[in-house]
């Protein structure tokens, strides 16, 4: 365990959980008004309507790859009788196909955004900023799915990379288990971690605003006056006289 | 009964010369900002013609409002919460900005750069959007006074099915004997589709007066209520990423001023006013089985203000003893339930919309008077009633779903209204039979004339203030109108971060002064167009005078 492991592994992981937590904290209260998707559908529809879903289910099923391989110990799948290997395959198809998706669906959105000039004019410096993190993180990702597989020599990241993840949470890092990782899933895990500290600074916040409250709610939304943001305390500056 | 107040809006189209000045007002103080520049809360089309955008009322390509289903359960045709939210990463029916029309302005520093030539310099139009030059192809009202009618009227969603319907071959000359103009807001809607669109459940419906609205801190831009709403009345602004609608000019009717385009109307065709209906009822209403009773089940709603049950119901809801008193004078109330002249527009999108129209006789009488017949006898009005058909087949597609027999209704009263007033007009013996042909009284249809004539403006608008005890909340609400340049366009993480601007400037009593008083209110050089009522010339709205200057 050199210093790099300490501060990479052990120091890294808590620095990006308080940026992304505080980060998301301060940018919910401060900017509401900036926290949205900022579509460009009305521009361009054709290739966003193939792209981006190709791109989000994609995620979605690469997140929830993410979840299992991290969360899940490889104790417990022995325990009901999956193998190693069965494991593995499995991981790397559904992972693979995933990877594979979401990859074309960003390459699909990127194109549109670079050749259709009014989405390209919409595009900021932050944007550009989170594209290569987002897509770097993608390919990093993608590469360790896919040379594993084909390289043959398949590193278990059960046995390092989820140890270390689940150690975090109980601030008992596990910095060894990490630091026994092949180098391709040191650099994914990296670029992770950066992405999830820009996170909060990004367009990427619409995703902790996903809609799932839409399918509990009545249809007809009524508020009163009183409800809305008239009761919010007033802003410095804008405070009544007559008020404390 | 669960009584609750709607501030609703009549536009009498007899009246409308289609001279756009609402239209430009509205946009003045709503919708200048960039990103929402192709955007009107308020236009005006021409009837027969497309409409804005392009088209709009053509449901099976926009899937907007609700529809019956099999159970007999209203849903919206867009699909349910699920295909929402499964269809959130990119809208399958959202109408692209070519379908409104691609924004532009004029390269006019050409004009003064140019270097000196034989040739004329020209500002060529420049898209606003992606700031390359463009041809201009289409605008909010490209077909205004049925311009290009023979190529774009006949795309008109209703002339294309009173065609299929008809077995003669209907011309277009012929539809443009009925050319009317149509102004068109958001609808407040009691049954609002684009509010049960919104995933974020940003959108609601005020408790108080049923003004539909955006918070712009909880849209997050997922744009399903621009596909719910089957006007096309909420709109995307590109820049924000957040959508925007007509407010009602809640600013304004809070202090019981009318909106923008109430107030900035020439022809004084506009009347706002309270009505109270029955929020239980509505879903009921608007899930009737044929589009055809869609009306009356909205008139339905509408409950009598002068009702002691009514009233005793209200004030359990906690509707205030002035409010109560507004909705009685209700101009709205008069025309669309007493007088039943004012209809709904496209009842059949069950939406039940809050904008109520007086349908135009003016086509009728122009044709009677073109003809070479008395314009303003009953007898051949009425019989013109009877022999138009497709002008009226075109108002019963736009006002009741298709059943011609309340527009005939409608035109009937309004035709011996007209009859009958020349006789008192000029002195003649009124004839009484004309009022009884129509089931109406001498006294009745002298009050409709009254109100539909000669109504001055606290007639028109009957506007209840918001409470004065909520009058200081009132001076903050957010809503995020803010101009490029401003706090919210330049924020850390790009355009549209920050915090927004309040909307109103100036105190709730510093509005009450002037709206009130014969003088200009004092408040400075800073001058709130949206507040301005045209009295006097505040300081800093003008350039001084040249004596001024002089002296």
């Amino acid at each position: 365990m050199t210093v790099w492991d300490v501060l990479l592994w052990g120091v890294l992981p808590y620095v990006m959980i308080a940026v992304l937590v505080l980060g998301t904290v301060w940018r919910y209260r401060y900017d509401k008004f900036g926290w949205t998707t900022r579509s460009s559908q009305l521009y361009e529809s054709r290739l966003l309507r193939i792209g981006s879903p190709v791109f989000h289910f994609g995620l979605l099923v690469v997140v929830i790859g993410h979840v299992i391989g991290l969360v899940i110990p490889q104790s417990w799948t022995d325990a009901v009788g999956l193998s190693e290997t069965a494991y593995h395959v499995q991981a790397v198809v559904l992972g693979g196909i995933a990877g594979v998706c979401t990859l074309t669906g960003i390459t699909i959105l990127i194109y549109r955004r670079r050749t259709t000039g009014p989405v390209f004019s919409a595009t900021t410096r932050n944007d550009k900023a989170m594209y290569v993190v987002l897509v770097a993180a993608l390919v990093a990702g993608l590469a360790t799915t896919l040379l594993g597989a084909i390289g043959g020599v398949e590193h278990n990241y059960r046995e390092s990379v989820s140890p270390w993840f689940r150690s975090l949470f109980v601030l008992q890092p596990d910095i060894a288990s990490m630091a026994r990782a092949s180098v391709e899933f040191k650099i994914h895990t990296l670029i992770g971690m950066v992405l999830f500290t820009i996170w909060p600074f990004t367009r990427l916040v619409h995703a902790f605003t996903a809609p799932l409250h839409y399918l509990f709610r009545p249809y007809i939304v009524y508020r009163s006056r009183d409800a809305g943001p008239a009761s919010r305390p007033a802003r410095r500056g804008w405070e009544s006289i007559e008020r404390r | 009964m669960r009584v609750m107040a709607q501030l609703g809006m009549v536009m009498n189209l007899d009246k409308c010369i289609g001279c756009h000045t609402c239209s430009v007002t509205c946009k003045q103080a709503w919708t200048n900002r960039s990103g929402i520049e192709y955007a009107w809360f308020n236009n005006v089309e021409t009837r027969p013609g497309q409409g804005y955008p392009r088209r709009f009322a053509d449901q099976e390509r926009w899937r907007g409002g609700w529809v019956r289903n099999r159970r007999g359960r209203l849903q919206l045709k867009a699909g349910g919460r699920f295909r929402k939210l499964l269809t959130i990463f990119a809208n399958p029916v959202l109408p692209n900005i070519r379908d409104y029309y691609e924004p532009w302005t004029y390269d006019y520093e050409t004009l003064t750069e140019a270097p000196l030539g034989d040739d004329f310099p020209v500002a060529q139009p420049r898209s606003l959007l992606s700031g390359e030059p463009m041809s201009v192809e289409w605008g909010a009202n490209w077909d205004d006074d049925l311009g290009g009618a023979p190529e774009h009227g006949p795309r008109d969603p209703i002339v294309e099915k009173i065609r299929a319907e008809s077995e003669e071959k209907v011309r277009f000359e012929y539809e443009r004997a009925f050319m009317f103009y149509l102004p068109r807001i958001c609808e407040h809607c009691l049954n609002p589709a684009c509010v049960a669109s919104c995933p974020s459940g940003a959108m609601y419906k005020r408790t108080e007066d049923g003004i539909v609205l955006v918070d712009q801190d909880r849209c997050r831009g997922w744009r399903m209520c621009v596909t719910g709403c089957p006007y096309k009345k909420v709109y995307f602004n590109h820049r924000t990423g957040k959508a925007e609608k007509c407010t009602f000019c809640y600013p304004r009717v809070e202090v019981g001023l009318p909106t923008v385009c109430s107030e900035t109307c020439v022809g004084r065709l506009r009347y706002l006013g309270l009505v109270l209906y029955d929020a239980d009822r509505v879903t009921a209403a608007a899930s009737a089985p044929d589009e055809r009773d869609l009306y009356e089940a909205q008139l339905d709603l509408l409950l009598d203000p002068a009702d002691p049950e009514v009233i005793a119901a209200a004030r359990r809801e906690g509707i205030a003893e002035d409010w109560l008193e507004h909705a009685r004078r209700s101009p709205v109330y008069q025309l669309a339930k007493v007088f039943r002249v004012a209809l709904p527009l496209h009842p059949e999108f069950r939406t039940m919309p809050m904008v109520w129209y007086v349908p135009p006789l003016s086509p009728v009488v122009d044709r009677l008077v073109e003809t070479g017949h008395d314009g303003e006898s009953a007898a051949s009005l009425f019989g013109a009633i009877e022999a138009l058909r497709i002008p009226v087949e075109y108002l019963a597609e736009l006002f009741t779903a298709g059943d011609p027999a309340p527009v005939t209704a409608v035109l009937r009263k309004l035709a011996a209204m007209r009859s009958f007033m020349r006789d008192v007009t000029l002195g003649r013996e009124p004839d009484e039979a004309i009022p009884a042909s129509v089931g109406m009284d001498t006294e009745r249809i002298v009050a409709m004339y009254r109100l539909l004539a000669l109504a001055k403006y606290d007639e028109r608008y009957v506007v209840p203030t918001a409470y004065e005890g909520e009058a200081q909340q009132l001076e903050e609400i957010g809503c995020s109108l803010d101009v490029d340049g401003g706090p919210g366009m330049g924020g850390p993480f790009g355009e549209a971060s920050g915090r927004p601007v309040p909307v109103s400037v100036e105190t709730f009593h510093a509005l009450r002064t002037r709206q009130t008083s014969d003088a200009v209110a004092d408040i400075g050089d800073r001058v709130n167009l949206l507040n301005w009522d045209g009295k006097g010339r505040p300081p800093g709205l003008f350039p001084p005078r040249r004596t001024e200057e002089r002296r």
